[in-house]
Formats: C-alpha cells, sequence, structure tokens
C-alpha cells in the first residue's frame, strides 16, 4: 500500500477485494476519470471517492448485455451507502488483482456477491472512521445513507467528498470485523435500476469494441479457408495490394493449439491472409481478387448429412455408460409399457449482433495493447501473450462493451487474431469480421441425437430411463466443448433406474458454449420426452412430473448432498406447481382450436424455471408462440428486477430462436452464409411474457442463461398439445410438423 | 474522389469511392460511429439511418447516390420531431441489453413515427420487424415505442 502526499484536490480514497477474496485497500491518487488507468497501478481498487463527493465504480467484469456492469457496482454501492445518482461506472483494468475477470455459465452474480458486499463494507467502514475521528466519536455510534456519515446524537452530517482525504489515510478494515447490512435494510439492491450505458446508447455514444478509435488505426479483415485450419496453397497478394486504400496485405502461416485443444482456447490462431486498408470496406473489398485457394481435404466427409447417418447408426448399438442407477435392463424387461424415441438437436450458431472483433496497438515496450469487446478478458490477455510469447506484462487488455455474447466471446480468437496482425503490422490495427466470416468462424453448438427408451410401470410411474447420447469428440476421447454433456437430466434422476450412455463421432468442426450450453438441447429432448410418458402414462404432463418429484424430494431430505450439480428436486417443484397457476393449465382444454399449451421444467446455472407455453399452430404447420408464462427461483433477492426480467424475456425469445435455426455443413464449410439464413426471432414473433420470481431462502444466483432452457420443450410440447404433432427434431418448421402429424 | 454529404444538419466531405456504403463513410471517414455494422446485407437494420427522413439501410446505399439529400443518424436523432421523446422512452423502459442494435431500431422507430403518429401494436409490429435484437428486447421496443406515442403498447 502506498500513500503518497499530493495536491489535496486530486486525493481520492481507492477500495478492493485483493485476488484471491482476501480484502485489500490500496489507495489511489487520481481525479474522476483517471480511475481506469491510476487503478492499474494500485492495488484491488475498486472504489473511488472524488472531492466533491463524486464516487466511481469500477466494474470487473465484461458487460455483453447481461447487465453485470450496472449490478456489480450496485452491490458496493449498496453496502457502501452511496447515493446511486452520483456514481459513475467505469471498467477495470485488466489484472490479476480482479481474479479472473470472465462472465459465461451465469456465475456473475453468484460468484461476487459476497465479494462486491465486502468491497463496499470496507469502503463505507474506512470513512465512518474518518467521520469518527474528525467528530471525536465512536465510529459505531455513526450511521451513513446516501453519500452521508451521519452523527444521530448531534445531527452533523459528512459528505463522503469531505471525508476521502482522511479515510484514505485510514489503515483498511479486517475483513473478518466488517458488518454487511441485513438485506432487510437494502435500498438500491432489490429496486429497479436502468442500465448505466443506456443513456450512451440511445446517443450513439461508441462505446462497443467496433467503435474504438485510435490515432493512426487502419482496418483489416482477416481472410480464412472455410474448412477451419485449412493451409494456405496459394493467393494473389500482388492485386490485393493494388486495390485503392490498400496499405498491407500479408499471409499468417497460423499457429496450430495443441492437439486436441481449439484455437481461441489455447494458445495459437488460424492460417490466413491479413489485409490492411485506410478503411474497413476498402480492407473488405480488396479481399474479393485474393482469389485465395486452400487445402481443404481435412474437411472432407465431415457434413451434417454423413454426422445424422453415423449417429442414428451408432444409437442402434449401446455407448460408454457415463452413469447409472439400479438395473434398467430388467426394469425395462419388466415394463407394463415401453416408450422409445430418437431426438435429434442441430448445430447452432452464436450471431452475436456485433460480429467478433479487436482492436490492437503494439507498444513502445514490444508488447500490444488490446481493445476487446470479449466475455474473457483474463484469458484473452494470457492467450495473446502466449501466442505471441510476450511475457503477460506486454500484453494491456481494455475491456470495451460487447454487443451481444452468447458464448461466443468465450473463445478469444478475434483478438488473438487482432494482436497478430497489429504486431506484423506495427502500426494500430482494428479487425472485424465479416458477418460472413462470423457465421463461417464460429463455436458452433455441437448436435446432438439421443436414443431413449423408458418403461412405465403399472402405476404409471417411470421404472426405468435409458438415454443413450451420440455427439463429438476432437481428441477421439472427451467430448468437444460446449456439448456431448450427457449427465442425469430430470426424468432419469427421478426414474426408478436409469442408465446413461455416451458415443462420440470425431468432428473438426469448432464447437464452443452457447448460451446454457448442453442444457439448450437436452432440455429439448429430455422435457419433450417426458411429456411423451406423460401422455403414454395418461396422465396431465406437470401431474406426472410433480408425481414423481414427490418420492425424489422425500430422498433428498434423508440426504442432503444428494444431487450431482446440486440439483435440488425441492427447489424444481414449487417453481412447476406455481407456472401451473398462473398460466391457468387447468384449464387449457378451454383454448381454442389449434391452440395449445406446453411445459417444460429445467435446472440450469444453479436457477430453477419452470414455463408454459401457449403456442397456435396453423393447418400448414405454422406456429406462433402466443404467451409464455415463466416462473423462476433464484435465490432470496432479484437484485435488480428491471435488468432481471430483460435477461428472462430476452431468454425466451432467444429459445424461440433456437427453435427456428440450424447449421449445416458440407465437408468442413458451414452452408449458411448471413442472416437470411436464419430464421431469428424478431418482433412480431415474440410472444407476450409473464415473469415470477419465487423468492426462495437461498443465495442470489444468475439469470443469463436458466430461464433459455425450459423454453424450447414447452413450445415442442405445445405444438403437441395444439396439433397433435410430435417433433423430436429442430428446428422445428412447418414441414416437421406436417409430416409428424402423419406418423403420431 | 471528395464527396460532400448533409449529415444532421452538417456539411461533411470524404474523400472515398462513390460505390462505397454510406456505412462505412459515416463510420470510418466521418468518426459517427453511432450507426451499427451487423450484416452489410440489409438483413438485420442496426444500419439504419434516414435519408430525407426516410428509414434506409445505410450498408446498402453507395454514398455516390446520396447527393445533396438530408442524412440524419442517431448521432442527430435528438433534432427529429420524435427524437426526444424516443430516447426518453428507451431509458424508462430500459429498452437495450447489449444495446448494439438500438441505433437502427430507434431510427426505424422515429421514422414510423413521423408516418403514423398513433401506431397499433400490429403496425409497430410490421414496421420494426426488419430490425433484429439478438438479445430478444422486442417486448420493450414495443412498449417504448407506445409511451414515446402516447399510446397503450
Amino acid at each position: 500500500m502506498d500513500v503518497t502526499t499530493i495536491d489535496r484536490r486530486r486525493l481520492i480514497l481507492s477500495i478492493g477485494a485483493a485476488a484471491g477474496g482476501g480484502l485489500a485497500l490500496g489507495y489511489g491518487f487520481f481525479t474522476p476519470g483517471e480511475a481506469a488507468a491510476a487503478a492499474s497501478g494500485a492495488i484491488g481498487d475498486y472504489v473511488v471517492v472524488a472531492p466533491d463527493g463524486a464516487v466511481i465504480l469500477l466494474a470487473k467484469s465484461p458487460e455483453i448485455g447481461q447487465g453485470v456492469k450496472t449490478l456489480l457496482p450496485m452491490i458496493i454501492a449498496e453496502e457502501m451507502d452511496a447515493d446511486w445518482s452520483r456514481v459513475r461506472i467505469e471498467f477495470a483494468p485488466v489484472d490479476a488483482k480482479y481474479g479472473d475477470q470472465s462472465v459465461g455459465g451465469s456465475t456473475t452474480t453468484p460468484e461476487n456477491y459476497e465479494p462486491m458486499r465486502k468491497v463496499g463494507a470496507a469502503a463505507r467502514a474506512v470513512l465512518v472512521q474518518a467521520a469518527a475521528e474528525r467528530w471525536g466519536v465512536p465510529a459505531a455510534s455513526l450511521k451513513t445513507a446516501r453519500g452521508e456519515v451521519i452523527d444521530p446524537a448531534s445531527g452533523r452530517r459528512l459528505g463522503y467528498g469531505e471525508l476521502a482525504a482522511a479515510a484514505a489515510k485510514l489503515p483498511p478494515p479486517e475483513p473478518a470485523k466488517l458488518v454487511l447490512k441485513s438485506p432487510k435494510d437494502f435500498t438500491l439492491l432489490g429496486t429497479d435500476q436502468v442500465g448505466v450505458d443506456t443513456p450512451a446508447v440511445v446517443h450513439g455514444e461508441p462505446i462497443f469494441g467496433i467503435d474504438t478509435e485510435l490515432p493512426g488505426l487502419e482496418y483489416a479483415v482477416y481472410v480464412k479457408s472455410p474448412v477451419p485450419g485449412a493451409k494456405l496453397v496459394s493467393a494473389d497478394l500482388d492485386a490485393v495490394r493494388r486495390q485503392p486504400g490498400v496499405t498491407q496485405v500479408f499471409a499468417l502461416d497460423g499457429l496450430a493449439p495443441p492437439a486436441g485443444q481449439q484455437v481461441g482456447l489455447a494458445p495459437g490462431y488460424a492460417p490466413g491472409v491479413a489485409i490492411i486498408a485506410r478503411n474497413w470496406w476498402l480492407a473488405n473489398e480488396a479481399r474479393k481478387v485474393l482469389n485465395a485457394r486452400w487445402d481443404e481435404s481435412i474437411g472432407a466427409g465431415h457434413s451434417t448429412d454423413v454426422y445424422d447417418a453415423q449417429a442414428r447408426e451408432i444409437l442402434k448399438g449401446s455407448g460408454k455408460v457415463v452413469s447409472q442407477h439400479g438395473d434398467v435392463d430388467a426394469s425395462l424387461a419388466g415394463a407394463s409399457k415401453r416408450v422409445q424415441a430418437v431426438y435429434h438437436a442441430p448445430f447452432l450458431a452464436h450471431l452475436s449482433l456485433e460480429p467478433q472483433n479487436c482492436t490492437a496497438r503494439p507498444t513502445a515496450d514490444g508488447g500490444v495493447e488490446l481493445f476487446a469487446p470479449t466475455q474473457v478478458a483474463t484469458d484473452t490477455r494470457e492467450l495473446t501473450a502466449k501466442t505471441l510469447n510476450l511475457p503477460l506484462d506486454k500484453v494491456v487488455v481494455h475491456i470495451r462493451r460487447s454487443g451481444g455474447g452468447f458464448g461466443r466471446r468465450l473463445m478469444a480468437d478475434a483478438p488473438v487474431e487482432a494482436a497478430v496482425i497489429a504486431m506484423k503490422a506495427q502500426k494500430p490495427v482494428k479487425l472485424v469480421w465479416a458477418r460472413e466470416d462470423d457465421v463461417a468462424h464460429d463455436y458452433y453448438r455441437p448436435a446432438l441425437w439421443i436414443a431413449l427408451d423408458a418403461g412405465l410401470d403399472a402405476k404409471g410411474h417411470v421404472s426405468a430411463y435409458r438415454s443413450h447420447g451420440v455427439s463429438f469428440t476432437r481428441d477421439g476421447t472427451k467430448p468437444t466443448t460446449g456439448g456431448g454433456v450427457f449427465q442425469d437430466a430430470v426424468p432419469g434422476l427421478l426414474a426408478g433406474s436409469a442408465r446413461t450412455e455416451q458415443s462420440l463421432m470425431p468432428t473438426i468442426i469448432p464447437t464452443g458454449w452457447l448460451r446454457a450450453p448442453a442444457s439448450n438441447a437436452l432440455s429439448f429432448v429430455h422435457e419433450g420426452f417426458w411429456d411423451e410418458l406423460a401422455h403414454a402414462a395418461g396422465q396431465d404432463p406437470i401431474a406426472f412430473r410433480l408425481a414423481h418429484m414427490r418420492a425424489r424430494i422425500a430422498a433428498e431430505a434423508e440426504n442432503s448432498e444428494e444431487g450431482e450439480p446440486k440439483l435440488k428436486i425441492s427447489r424444481l417443484a414449487p417453481v412447476l406447481e406455481l407456472v401451473a397457476q398462473r398460466s391457468g393449465w387447468a384449464n387449457r382444454q378451454s383454448l381454442p382450436h389449434g391452440v395449445g399449451m406446453g411445459v417444460g421444467c429445467y435446472f440450469s446455472h444453479r436457477g430453477y424455471f419452470a414455463e408454459v407455453a401457449q403456442v397456435r399452430v396453423s393447418q400448414d404447420g405454422d406456429w406462433r408462440v402466443e404467451k409464455v408464462w415463466v416462473v423462476g427461483d433464484v435465490g432470496s433477492i432479484i437484485l435488480n428486477p428491471l435488468g432481471a426480467r430483460a435477461q428472462v424475456a430476452g431468454s425466451v425469445v432467444e429459445g424461440i430462436s433456437h427453435l427456428r435455426c440450424a447449421v449445416e455443413f458440407k465437408d468442413g464449410c458451414t452452408v449458411p452464409t448471413n442472416f437470411p439464413d436464419f430464421d431469428l426471432s424478431r418482433m412480431p414473433d415474440a410472444p407476450q411474457i409473464d415473469i415470477h420470481f419465487l423468492i426462495t431462502d437461498h443465495p442470489p444466483t444468475g439469470l443469463g442463461e436458466p430461464a433459455l432452457p425450459p423454453v424450447i420443450p414447452a413450445v415442442v410440447n405445445a405444438v403437441y398439445a395444439a396439433s397433435g404433432a410430435r417433433v423430436r427434431e429442430l428446428p422445428l418448421t412447418a414441414d416437421r410438423i406436417k409430416a409428424a402429424l402423419k406418423t403420431t | 474522389m471528395a464527396i460532400t454529404l448533409r449529415v444532421n444538419g452538417r456539411g461533411l466531405t470524404a474523400e472515398v469511392p462513390p460505390e462505397m456504403p454510406l456505412l462505412w463513410v459515416l463510420r470510418d471517414e466521418l468518426g459517427l460511429k453511432g450507426t451499427k455494422f451487423g450484416c452489410g446485407v440489409g438483413a438485420c437494420g442496426a444500419c439504419t439511418v434516414h435519408i430525407d427522413g426516410e428509414a434506409t439501410r445505410a450498408c446498402r446505399t453507395p454514398v455516390g447516390t446520396i447527393g445533396a439529400r438530408e442524412i440524419t443518424t442517431i448521432e442527430g436523432l435528438h433534432a427529429h420531431p420524435n427524437g426526444q421523446a424516443l430516447q426518453a422512452a428507451w431509458v424508462a423502459h430500459d429498452v437495450p441489453q447489449c444495446g448494439y442494435c438500438q441505433a437502427g431500431q430507434m431510427m426505424t422507430a422515429a421514422a414510423l413515427l413521423k408516418d403514423k403518429a398513433k401506431p397499433t401494436r400490429e403496425e409497430i409490429e410490421g414496421a420494426m420487424a426488419g430490425n433484429l435484437c439478438r438479445c430478444g428486447c422486442y417486448d420493450r421496443i414495443q412498449a417504448a415505442i407506445g409511451s414515446a406515442a402516447g399510446v397503450e403498447a
């Protein structure tokens, strides 16, 4: 900790949580607005109080539209009793002292709620101590509210700005002695707060990664083979050089990642040709004369139709057993009724609206500085350093707002490419992928195929549940990133006996995590089949689920450790019961002809969600989701209800997009090229959405993902209720619905 | 060649080929980065601007075809007759999630309200269907346009 005496007007207080969860106070001296820059030289800075009482809070995690740039500082401000109307927020620098600065898996809230509270409480403690010393009264006798310390005995008040200089000289409070508020005393958390960047957005301010401006900046495209990783055979670089505005053209051999790993997740980058020009359009136009030829032989046979045939052949046999309980074979043999089905979910693309991009600038010390719209700021820094063989301290990453993430920006491929290109060019370069590049070089949600075989006993209970899933592998042993996770889902868990088997097919297609990874496909499969089982048993789909859940809840009570992913059926059943009430499920028979209700419920990313969809299906098989009722349990408090409802509504709309899209491949090449090839949800496709949070006595958890998985089966099951068409393959097209009507 | 454009009430000149789309002239040559690149094929609406008041895809508009017509971008929306009402409604409803599509959404909404001061829900849906929001903010966009127009959304 450094304490320096300088001009008092510039004196501020900065406080933070050290890496590893412990608390540290760092004192820095800078004016508001310099906070981010100055904090890179301080220890764990999060809080800056200016002499005029303005407060700057640093947001440690990237913002991709999930609202954490607003939420994390809200948590600090709450415990600190800062005046939210006088708080300004900046991204923290990317530095080990902030821990892992990544966002994904809906982890930001659960992992940062307590640490950010402690940051705020520590700031409050030193401000109160400074006032206590000024007034000569015990700190414990003082209160705080809206940016002021108050002495209730005398009525005296001091603004935080007046105390900041003195507070900065105090030793940091011991973390163990910090007193956190009782949540019932919260005045900011639990209230609707508008996103901190919303005013900038509505005025078109240049806040996104792609908006980065630097002196002398030039613009680049990076042309890669349509087959991932394929080497360049020939290209007419000279022709490109002659194009207007082009300043530099060079081919890069790429750097292969370690065997079995993917570029973007491991050091390395793809081979390609960089074209740099004085504006981006000129660079992208120049690629038209590149005439690149690639050795695409590694792509042969990597086609979706080949995969489909292969997977269905594999499903005729058995896979590697990954989990089981009870004697499935005996239970199946002795079942009163047997239900079998094969489900298939296709590859999907992320399609964040801001294409992949990053701006990079070589630094005077031989390093590189990145301005990155990313979900993984820490990994971006590390992978850039390793790829360029630079020490970590020579790579500086600035977090820029991302125009959508959905898991795509968990891969640091574009930032690493930008760094490599800028270093080779030795000038500041903004690399922007054309939309066609973004579609062709995604890390797709891997397709999966699952064969299900279940037995019902004489009472209509599921006595056996066998599932055999086929997905992909890159190294021959492990499932490829973002899929192949055939964990026990609810039906298997609730069955008298269950066995989960897995088979993997080799692929070269890049795969990755798509919003609610694995769950976004498994929910469709298992919750769709669960619906089939309910109908086979002649029971109401919700009552059928609840009956099975009740038996499990009793078992949970006996063994609190039960449920590998910490799934508690005792939390899932109540949201299901409540969504039945709110949706008027019991009266669904009174819906008009061609309209049906379906249900899905799913636990993922620590959140419990049950959703009912009301869907209209025409005789031609066209469908529209009219309304979705959502009930979720994400714990004891909804920290920013305005943001929370946005995440849930967005998850529902995105789930509907998942239902309508697919990505096909032909010999390793992505077939779709741009948005017209995807039937993404538009405003007329968005249903009315009723959102309710069930408040429970559990720590608050995240909302980026868990509301997404249930809507997919809810819609598919509603299509069945509306039309009698049982669809087991996505996308949910009119043709599939019509075909299913003929067979079901 | 030097092309002079009327943008948000100002005359701005760029040395660019006439076939260069307006989007990239705005972003990379004139420093107006509020207008966004989404697809380059006119399919997402992120690049929507007004040309003589009409909502237009800047990514598909060669800059040489514009002539003396008046261009309005998100940076000039506040001066549009509906601009400030839309901006206030967008903030009040906290419409954006990531926010990347919002410039295009708001420019389309402003053009709609100029043509139809009190649009119905269906008219709003129809006018906005060309603007993609990958975060799924559609309910809030609908509500914000309703608020700005003073109609029940």
